[in-house]
């Protein structure tokens, strides 16, 4: 029963979708208030059934219900308690369902926090946002219904994949989706704005927030993913460029451009029919990920197997959204009024550079990633486009933005004093003349302009925020007055360029200091690695939950003194048949010991592959710093969602 | 006349950026692309040594040897194999009768020095790669 019903809130969702994305837009037009007052309702509606549409998926799983197909090819009566709840988005269905449900959550969110919009505006925003939820529905129930039964019911399940076992892949895709589709509602805003023809800046002051949750979003869903590939893959490496990364990288490119030309399009009405499209090309980069994952056109390890039908769907949905939206824009947009003018040395003009390098960079990578789906398609040829392309393209791109990150910040609005930025960042120049010189005595000219780099922003974002308190120039009871009067928003983006600045000094580290070990080993052999001495002590049998595991002991000793045990593992198990490696990583946040073992010969010994990553987990530091930037901007008064607009205004006169 | 002129050095500034990463990325994409062969090319000596190239197969059963952390083994795709030599971890699934990827470049022997070897996590699985190689193999007659 409980499959059933899912299967029928989930059509009633697809039913609220329809009438919400077909009768506002008609109530807009015609100026009818109650057509356009039955968005606010549906929206509700529909977030509600996909919700229970999801609770009895989630209790398929719970109660291991093996005539329901997805939990027969996804779970097993075996499997702990977290991973059978996990594993309902562990796959295609599922994970579709998760979309959805966070796609209606977010309409509902819409209408919940519209009300000081314009009710033409909100009807219409909400209308668009339901055709994007009335495509993804039709989708999943014409083609991937997670509710479909097998008759007879087998007796267990067939598992799920052991690699997606893992506490840390559990939470990357709610966070991935939260940020894709929350880009769905910038999406709908650019649409609703060209449908009514009007961006001013107070549309720029709504789509922030929502791409600001989005950005924080897809910021932490990234980092966990490649949190996860770094400890669960064994390979020691943090991204590899694959095509199912670059699918989350490049919204994440087009959200970053999207969030810095919002800023000018709200103070300045700058950038803003750029910003209308750079939100309508971030939301169709999330299309298009959704498309190269689920299509099963790559070979990747996030990619799900797939059928060619839901490829043909979602590229369908695809042209369709994206085809739309432009050519509403080509239609619409000349007609808006250019912004106030202002010189290339400005704020403004610093924030479009940033959109230039990213929009930019974004352009490589999806070339890169698509190119060689364009030779196969033209039977070219079957080529691969792997990191040495990605790094020769993207690095020398973004450099010039790194470089401007710290310096846009302090130029006036309009019209800019570089020679008087840059004289107020001379701490930033020293630091990072002390850190690319500490680089260049280890004689890595890479790592200088990385770890330059890296102190620059930061420093310039702590140069930037000493400025607005005054610190250092005025008594501590001033500086604690601004302090306090510093907007949110301004302790966001600050916070958000120091973890920047985290990030790189950890990619490059990590890059450029790396040391790595393969050796076979037998019980009692020692080896060096940075310093340490690790000392392989043999292998024992363990047995886990449902599995069972090769686990090695390896001290590691300092000096022949002890510091630490790495067990790395090789795991089986028996119900999927398959074998893991988990890696066993020691961290002193400066560094990481990472070691793996691989199979063992009678005559050589274990393979054992060890590795020392200098700064390593500065990476994921930096994406939390940043997705807290993100956050604290949330909170800043100005863009708040509830206040109704004459209240704002009282508060302003 | 003044905005306009901006107007215009901005837009030729933008379209200078895009050129450039235009030029930047088509050579890049030049010097960098690794081409898929199957066994059966490069026995017909398609590739020559010390270019870097994705070869797919199944893995031959019985080739497999080692030698302290060197692993020895010959990709085969029905009509011919190809010697490859791996210095390494490999895959979780990686076994004999199974289908790899394996990037890597030829060197003066002939002999394939594979850098990265992959294979799918899951068992019913055949990377795409590595079934074109049993199917250019079938096209030609080889086997």
């Amino acid at each position: 029963m409980t499959a059933e019903l899912g299967h029928f809130a989930l059509t009633l969702a697809l039913g609220l979708a329809l009438l919400q994305a077909t009768l506002p837009l008609y109530g807009a037009s015609r100026g009818q208030t109650a057509l356009m007052e039955l968005a606010r309702h549906t929206a509700f509606g529909q977030f509600v059934f996909t919700a229970i549409a999801f609770a009895a998926l989630t209790r398929t799983y719970l109660v291991s219900d093996f005539s329901v197909a997805v939990v027969v090819q996804n779970s097993h009566s075996l499997k702990p308690l977290l991973y059978r709840l996990t594993g309902v988005w562990g796959n295609h269905e599922g994970s579709l369902l998760l979309w959805i449900l966070i796609l209606t959550l977010f309409g509902a969110m819409v209408s919940l926090f519209g009300s000081s919009l314009r009710e033409t505006f909100r009807a219409r925003v909400l209308a668009v946002q339901a055709m994007v939820g009335a495509g993804f529905l039709a989708f999943t129930l014409l083609t991937s219904n997670p509710f479909q039964r097998v008759w007879p019911p087998p007796l267990d399940g067939a598992g799920l994949n052991p690699l997606l076992q893992d506490p840390g892949l559990a939470f990357h895709p709610p966070l991935l989706y939260f940020g894709y589709v929350g880009l769905s509602v910038a999406f709908s805003f650019a649409v609703a704005a060209l449908l009514e023809g009007r961006v001013d800046r107070a549309w720029a002051r709504w789509v922030r927030p929502w791409t600001l949750a989005a950005w924080a979003g897809l910021t932490a869903g990234i980092a966990l993913g490649s949190w996860w590939a770094y400890y669960e893959l064994g390979w020691g490496g943090f991204w590899f460029w694959d095509p199912v990364e670059n699918a989350s990288f490049m919204p994440w490119l087009a959200a970053t451009a999207l969030l810095h030309s919002a800023i000018a399009a709200e103070r300045r009405e700058a950038l803003r029919s750029w910003t209308v499209l750079l939100a309508i090309i971030a939301f169709s980069l999330s299309l298009l990920g959704a498309f190269l994952v689920r299509s099963g056109v790559l070979t990747s390890v996030h990619a799900f197997a797939t059928d060619p039908e839901r490829g043909i769907f979602i590229l369908l949905l695809l042209g369709i959204a994206t085809g739309g939206a432009l050519a509403l824009y080509a239609w619409r947009a000349p007609a808006f009024a250019a912004g106030s003018p202002f010189r290339p040395v400005s704020r403004e003009g610093a924030l479009l550079l940033n959109n230039l390098v990213l929009a930019t960079a974004c352009a490589t990578v999806l070339l890169g990633t698509l190119y060689p789906l364009f030779l196969d398609a033209l039977d070219a040829g079957k080529v691969s486009v792997g990191p040495p392309y990605f790094t020769a393209t993207f690095v020398p791109l973004i450099a010039p933005a790194l470089v401007a990150m710290a310096i846009g910040p302090m130029l006036a609005w309009k019209r800019g004093d570089l020679a008087g930025a840059l004289g107020r960042l001379w701490a930033a120049a020293l630091g990072a003349a002390l850190a690319a010189g500490a680089a260049l005595a280890y004689g890595e000219t890479l790592a200088a302009l990385g770890l330059g780099a890296a102190a620059w922003i930061g420093l310039g974002a702590l140069v930037e925020w000493a400025e607005r308190l005054r610190l250092g120039r005025a008594p501590a009871i001033e500086v604690w007055r601004r302090a306090r009067g510093v907007p949110r928003a301004a302790w966001g983006a600050g916070l958000a360029h120091l973890g920047v600045a985290i990030v790189v000094a950890g990619i490059t580290a990590s890059q450029c200091f790396q040391s790595e070990l393969i050796l076979a080993m037998k019980p009692g052999d020692s080896a060096q690695i940075a310093g340490y001495t690790i000392r392989y002590d043999g292998t024992a049998q363990v047995e886990g939950a449902n599995y069972h595991a090769d686990r090695a002991t390896l001290a590691v000793l300092r000096d022949d003194t002890p510091v630490a045990i790495l067990t790395p593992e090789r795991r089986f198990y028996p119900v999927e048949s398959q074998h893991t490696t988990e890696a066993a990583i020691r961290t002193t946040f400066l560094a990481d010991l990472y070691a793996v073992i691989g199979e063992d010969d009678p005559e050589a010994g274990r393979t054992v592959r060890l590795y020392h990553n200098p700064l390593v987990p500065w990476i994921w530091i930096g994406a939390i710093v940043m997705a807290l930037g993100a956050l604290a901007s949330l909170t800043d008064r100005r863009l708040r969602l509830t206040m109704p607009v004459r209240r704002r205004q009282a508060a302003e006169a | 006349m003044r905005p306009k002129r901006r107007r215009l050095l901005l837009l030729i500034s933008a379209l200078a950026l895009l050129g450039g990463a235009a030029a930047l990325a088509f050579t890049a994409l030049d010097d960098t692309m690794r081409f898929f062969h199957s066994p059966s090319e490069v026995a017909a000596g398609a590739v020559g040594p010390g270019r870097e190239f994705r070869l797919g197969g199944l893995v031959e059963e019985g080739s497999l040897t080692r030698a302290g952390t060197t692993i020895g083994f010959r990709i085969e795709d029905g009509a011919h194999s190809v010697a490859v030599l791996y210095t390494g971890l490999l895959p979780d699934l990686f076994r004999e009768g199974q289908g790899v990827v394996a990037t890597g470049a030829l060197d003066s022997e002939r002999v394939f020095r594979a850098t990265q070897i992959l294979a799918k996590h899951d068992e019913t699985y055949m990377p795409p790669e590595a079934a074109e190689a049993l199917r250019r193999a079938g096209k030609t007659g080889g086997s």
